[in-house]
């Protein structure tokens, strides 16, 4: 099971409340998916720059591996506040701990809602679904 | 999904499995990047059965070749291979394949995901041509071992048959793996040297694990899809479905060395456009470096100033170049070594420099 304080999109980004603002990260299905289990293969994260402005269901980023690029959606609106700078050039961190260390970037939300994503046990299901 | 004889192997190896072409394959043991340097250093284990393959009897099986593909069968030397195509009568690719003349048969190796769509195209070509087509695919197996030390890897498993006198694209019969009369050709798409072998479904899993036991002093392992795209690519060799389509002819593609107008040939299917062609083409198949980090991807858009000028076709982090490399068609006055474009990366941009082909080519002995 996944961590359930935090909330998913099927396309397997997470958020997580964090005080006032939220963090996005993506699930270990992701980084799996991507890396075929090979995390040298992944090679490139472009996160956006503090200050943008992101509509819900927006790509705010792209991930690449050697063979895949996968879009980063965003599961809320709000203004990117801060981004983890050293995924950029240490992306093995998202294989060892994407759901802390490997977060990707902070948002203040425009509204705290979460009502519209999936909780831990709705994504696990639609992992669960893919894998069939 | 199909399954070649050796589907039950690659998981437990390590094999990631996805689709391609309509079958089950392993896309990498390992990491990618790694798979392309054994290859490059030592030597790799690929299964390729699902690629398809077609016999050709029959008095006219040569003279059958010649008129629907690209290369000039009846000169091509028995016991030897050539590469050519197979082409609609615009001149437009169905396939590209490999044509081993053999005595008395001519044996065609097609891609996987065009198998079908070559045999129908084949079998309805077929008139007034004294010429018996059989599918090999299912009933053969189709492993290739890549890299420098391929040779002494098979030379452990073969009896009745000296590799060393076997030529680049020549191909012989022996006995490999305890299994007589196999196809061994010196062929493959890495740009190393290696071998391709055929050899009787039932006896594909045995060979395998041999080989595997064989290569392991050698450094030997299997490599997946994935490798095998970068290592196709960095050689400068196409792909159907990137470099060459319904609408990328072999001429711009830069596949001119598979195509022969020769006169005694005859009319072959595409020829005309192709020839007329020949002398006027409006864009080249070029290779393309870049420095950043953003890796090019099929489909890609290519910007000269403001203007869009090309489609990326192939691109791969390259271990061997030490770069990002890609492959796309630009209009002649771009496709010049050296010459930079930028490719559009939604809306950022990044550098790509103009190179000439193969990215790699291995230096013989």
């Amino acid at each position: 099971m996944r961590p359930d304080d935090r909330h998913y999109l099927p396309s397997h980004e997470w958020v997580k409340t964090d005080g006032d603002t939220v963090i996005f990260g993506i699930t270990d299905y992701a980084v799996e998916e991507l890396s075929h289990g090979n995390v040298d293969d992944l090679v490139y994260c472009d996160l956006p720059e503090p200050g943008r402005k992101l509509t819900q269901g927006e790509t705010f980023g792209e991930i690449e591996s050697v063979k895949a690029v996968a879009d980063l959606n965003s599961p809320v609106a709000g203004e990117v506040v801060e981004v983890n700078k050293t995924i950029e050039d240490h992306l093995q961190v998202l294989a060892k701990d994407p759901w802390d260390k490997g977060w990707l970037i902070r948002v203040k939300p425009d509204d705290t809602s979460m009502s519209h994503l999936l909780d831990a046990e709705g994504y696990e299901a639609s992992v669960g679904e893919a894998d069939e | 999904m199909r399954h070649t004889p050796l589907h039950d192997e690659h998981e437990p190896l390590g094999g990631k499995m996805v689709e391609f072409g309509g079958w089950h394959m392993p896309v990498q043991y390992g990491p990618i990047l790694e798979e392309v340097r054994r290859v490059r250093e030592r030597v790799g284990l690929f299964d390729l059965s699902h690629m398809g393959r077609f016999n050709l009897t029959g008095p006219d099986a040569v003279a059958f070749v010649d008129h629907v593909a690209t290369c000039y069968c009846a000169r091509i030397p028995v016991n030897s291979i050539r590469y050519g195509l197979l082409c609609r009568p615009t001149g437009n690719p169905i396939d590209d394949i490999l044509v081993y003349r053999g005595e008395d048969e001519v044996f065609l190796v097609v891609n996987a995901g065009n198998a079908d769509a070559d045999r129908d195209w084949l079998l309805a070509h077929t008139d007034g041509f004294d010429v018996t087509f059989e599918d090999q695919t299912d009933e053969l197996a189709m492993i290739a071992l890549q890299g420098p030390l391929s040779e002494e890897s098979l030379a452990r498993v073969t009896e009745d048959l000296d590799l060393s006198q076997l030529g680049y694209y020549k191909f012989a019969h022996g006995t490999v793996c305890g299994c007589p009369n196999v196809r061994v050709s010196r062929t493959g798409y890495t740009g190393e040297d290696g071998f391709e072998i055929y050899l009787p479904t039932d006896k594909a899993v045995g060979a395998w694990r041999s080989l595997l036991e064989a290569g392991q002093a050698s450094g030997m392992a299997p490599i997946g899809l994935g490798a095998r795209d970068t290592l196709r690519l960095e050689a400068g060799m196409p792909l159907y479905g990137h470099e060459i389509d319904a609408e990328h002819n072999p001429i711009e593609a830069g596949l001119k060395f598979g195509v022969s107008f020769h006169e005694e040939k005859g009319d072959w299917i595409g020829r005309a456009p192709l020839e007329a062609l020949h002398t006027t083409p409006s864009r080249a198949l070029v290779g393309l470096v870049t420095d950043g980090k953003r890796v090019p991807r099929q489909g890609y858009t290519l910007l000269d100033g403001e203007q869009a000028v090309g489609t990326i076709c192939s691109g791969a982090v390259s271990p061997t170049v030490g770069k990002n490399i890609a492959t796309a068609y630009l209009p002649l006055h771009l496709a010049q070594t050296g010459q930079v474009v930028d490719m559009d990366l939604r809306g950022k941009r990044q550098a790509c420099t103009v190179v000439d082909l193969p990215f790699y080519s291995r230096k013989r002995s």
